[in-house]
């Protein structure tokens, strides 16, 4: 059983990434799918049943599989290969970064379980995924909240240079962007809603509770504001800034450690403009985490809808 | 394409080995020439392995060496960045990168860097130097070239002290699983890495067996001998098929092959040499040669 944060009776996209690999590759046949013995539990599995020559199966071998991957994007291909955040970013990354990144190849990594999206422990937990891949030059990350966000990026990342890094969200994938009017655009941070009180700035699943969070606040009259960052890196700085130069509180929310994550950025963004801004983070703390149920564990570290809404309560001590 | 030894006759055989001789001599030249603009450098293993790259750019390789990223070439990948020097001397040889351009060798703003890097040289595929790297590139190129349904080959050159990189042996596993006839692994044991012998450092052999295991067609033979490692590379060929064994040549190599006053240097993996002692190691290399081809 995959572990889901979906909540219970939420509308929910089956495999979406692999569903919009297959759409992408019947639009352009230099699409190609690898994985490192993990293609049934990163949705991979639907681009290797639709297209059985162009997936190439690596084994339990993550430096192999990124290597492989820059050696076929060094002929003209544009590979997506899929593993966990944890191997990618933790086992693989000489790889990544000398194979792919330098020469600035087309690459495309496809991480499962970032953040806290299972139970398994710190073995399995790519809680610090951003923080050691923001570091890396070229690479372009993104951190899509729900399938809309998957099925728009999938296409974008294969038509953009130079490598990139999606962290996957799997298996049955909440849909809730589709109710914003919507579009996922390479770089760019969209505004969901304006509110007076409060700016969520928000990325990855955290932004389907960030939505779900200024829905309930509205019932303390809290009015409040988010905006959805999917890209990380590069960071839409002008769009998130413009949020934040107002009177108004300014929350992070990220499904990763307070460390070198999406509060960093946007912090790192605020004081280069200036704005002298205080940030209150919303993300996992500086530690290895237990294992456990997700649930509990979003409870126990702060992602949890009612930690969030409390968190904000307390700022603003209505 | 390269005929096989089986059909040639002796002076044809003679002749091809007098050439790629000839292509190594001039490679050891350049290499001592480089290794002089900077005083110190690899300059042993380019010494050591200028047959193997001698034999892949004289005779093995298809390229257009004004149109280094021809899309049919083969595949050269310098797993060993620090074999740069080596292999910007085989570049040379090839007409790839311009002779004078060799007295650039590792300054500033210069296209050829003290360790191989694909942003740099024309005709370096990939960036090399962070060692194990260059077989699992490999595998996706072979893989690559094929689904592509072109005919070039793969070729990748590492030394033996990759062979401590786990990496190598996941590449090595991935192109037996994958079937790739059109990779051929070269290895340099020199026997050498940096903090000593490598039967101190990890002991790697036995190598044969290692590759065998991994079901991939192997050959040992001395790296130094060019009419072995001329046969090794047409039996490699002669087996290869679209599906079929990928092949690895272990060449046994001597650092600082063809001149004396460096074969036997104690600190030999990174090597230091007087600036008096580079004109008598290119006579020594000349003399050495001449004395072989009379």
């Amino acid at each position: 059983m995959i572990a889901s944060f979906a909540d219970p009776g939420q509308k929910t996209a089956p495999a979406p990434f692999g569903h919009a690999l297959v759409k992408a590759a019947q639009e352009n046949d230099k699409i190609v799918g690898l994985t490192a013995d993990l293609g049934k539990y990163t949705d991979m599995h639907i681009f290797a049943q639709a297209y059985p020559e162009r997936f190439f199966q690596m084994g339990m071998a993550e430096q192999l599989l990124f290597g492989a991957a820059a050696g076929m994007a060094q002929t003209g291909l544009i590979p997506f290969a899929s593993t966990y955040s944890v191997f990618a970013a933790r086992r693989a990354y000489d790889f990544l970064c000398l194979d792919a990144a330098e020469p600035n190849l087309n690459v495309n990594i496809v991480g499962g379980l970032p953040g806290l999206t299972t139970g398994y422990g710190p073995s399995h937990q790519a809680t610090e995924d951003m923080a050691i891949f923001r570091g890396m030059p070229n690479l372009t990350i993104v951190d899509p909240c729900d399938s809309v966000d998957i099925e728009q990026a999938v296409p974008q990342l294969a038509a953009s240079e130079g490598p990139t890094y999606l962290r996957l969200l799997r298996g049955n994938v909440p849909t809730v962007l589709d109710e914003y009017g919507y579009t996922f655009e390479l770089g760019k941070a969209k505004v969901l809603r304006d509110g007076a009180d409060v700016v969520l700035v928000s990325s990855g699943l955290m932004t389907m509770r960030a939505l779900q969070a200024a829905k309930d606040l509205a019932v303390h009259n809290v009015d409040v504001a988010v905006v959805h960052t999917p890209t990380i890196k590069p960071f839409d700085a002008e769009t998130v800034l413009t949020e934040i130069n107002t009177d108004r509180l300014i929350v992070t929310l990220e499904n990763h450690t307070v460390i070198g994550g999406l509060f960093e950025t946007v912090a790192a963004e605020v004081v280069k403009a200036g704005l002298g801004k205080r940030i209150v983070p919303i993300a996992l703390p500086d530690e290895f985490l237990h294992a456990g149920a997700l649930p509990t564990l979003h409870e126990r570290y702060g992602l949890s809808l009612d930690r969030i809404i409390n968190t904000v309560l307390s700022e603003l001590e209505v | 394409m390269t005929l096989t030894s089986s059909i040639q006759s002796p002076e044809a055989t003679a002749a091809r080995t007098e050439r790629v001789e000839a292509a190594a001599y001039r490679i050891r030249h350049y290499a001592l020439n480089m290794g002089e603009v900077q005083g110190q450098g690899y300059v042993g293993q380019a010494l050591g392995a200028a047959e193997m790259f001698a034999v892949v750019y004289a005779d093995q390789l298809r390229y257009r060496a004004e149109d280094p990223e021809w899309e049919a070439r083969d595949r050269f990948l310098l797993s060993t960045g620090h074999y740069a020097i080596g292999h910007y001397a085989a570049l040379a040889e090839a007409g790839i990168v311009p002779v004078a351009e060799l007295d650039s060798y590792g300054s500033d703003d210069s296209r050829l860097p003290m360790s191989g890097m694909s942003t740099y040289t024309p005709g370096m595929e990939i960036s090399g130097g962070s060692l194990g790297h260059g077989l699992t590139i490999a595998v996706g190129t072979a893989l690559g070239l094929r689904y592509q349904g072109s005919e070039a080959r793969v070729y990748n050159f590492l030394s033996d002290g990759e062979l401590d990189e786990g990496s190598t042996w996941e590449a090595a596993m991935g192109a037996h699983h994958h079937q790739l006839g059109n990779l051929t692994a070269m290895v340099d044991i020199n026997a050498l890495q940096a903090d000593g012998k490598t039967d101190t450092v990890l002991r790697t052999e036995p190598v044969a067996d290692k590759w065998a295991a991994c079901g991939w067609f192997v050959q040992r033979v001395d790296g130094n001998d060019m009419g072995a490692l001329l046969a090794a590379f047409d039996a490699a060929a002669a087996q290869a098929a679209p599906e079929g064994r990928p092949s690895v040549i272990l060449c046994d190599t001597k650092v600082g092959r063809g001149v004396p006053l460096l074969e036997n240097r104690e600190k030999a993996h990174f090597m230091r040499i007087e600036e008096h002692e580079w004109q008598i190691c290119r006579e020594q290399l000349t003399a050495g040669y001449e004395g072989e081809t009379k």
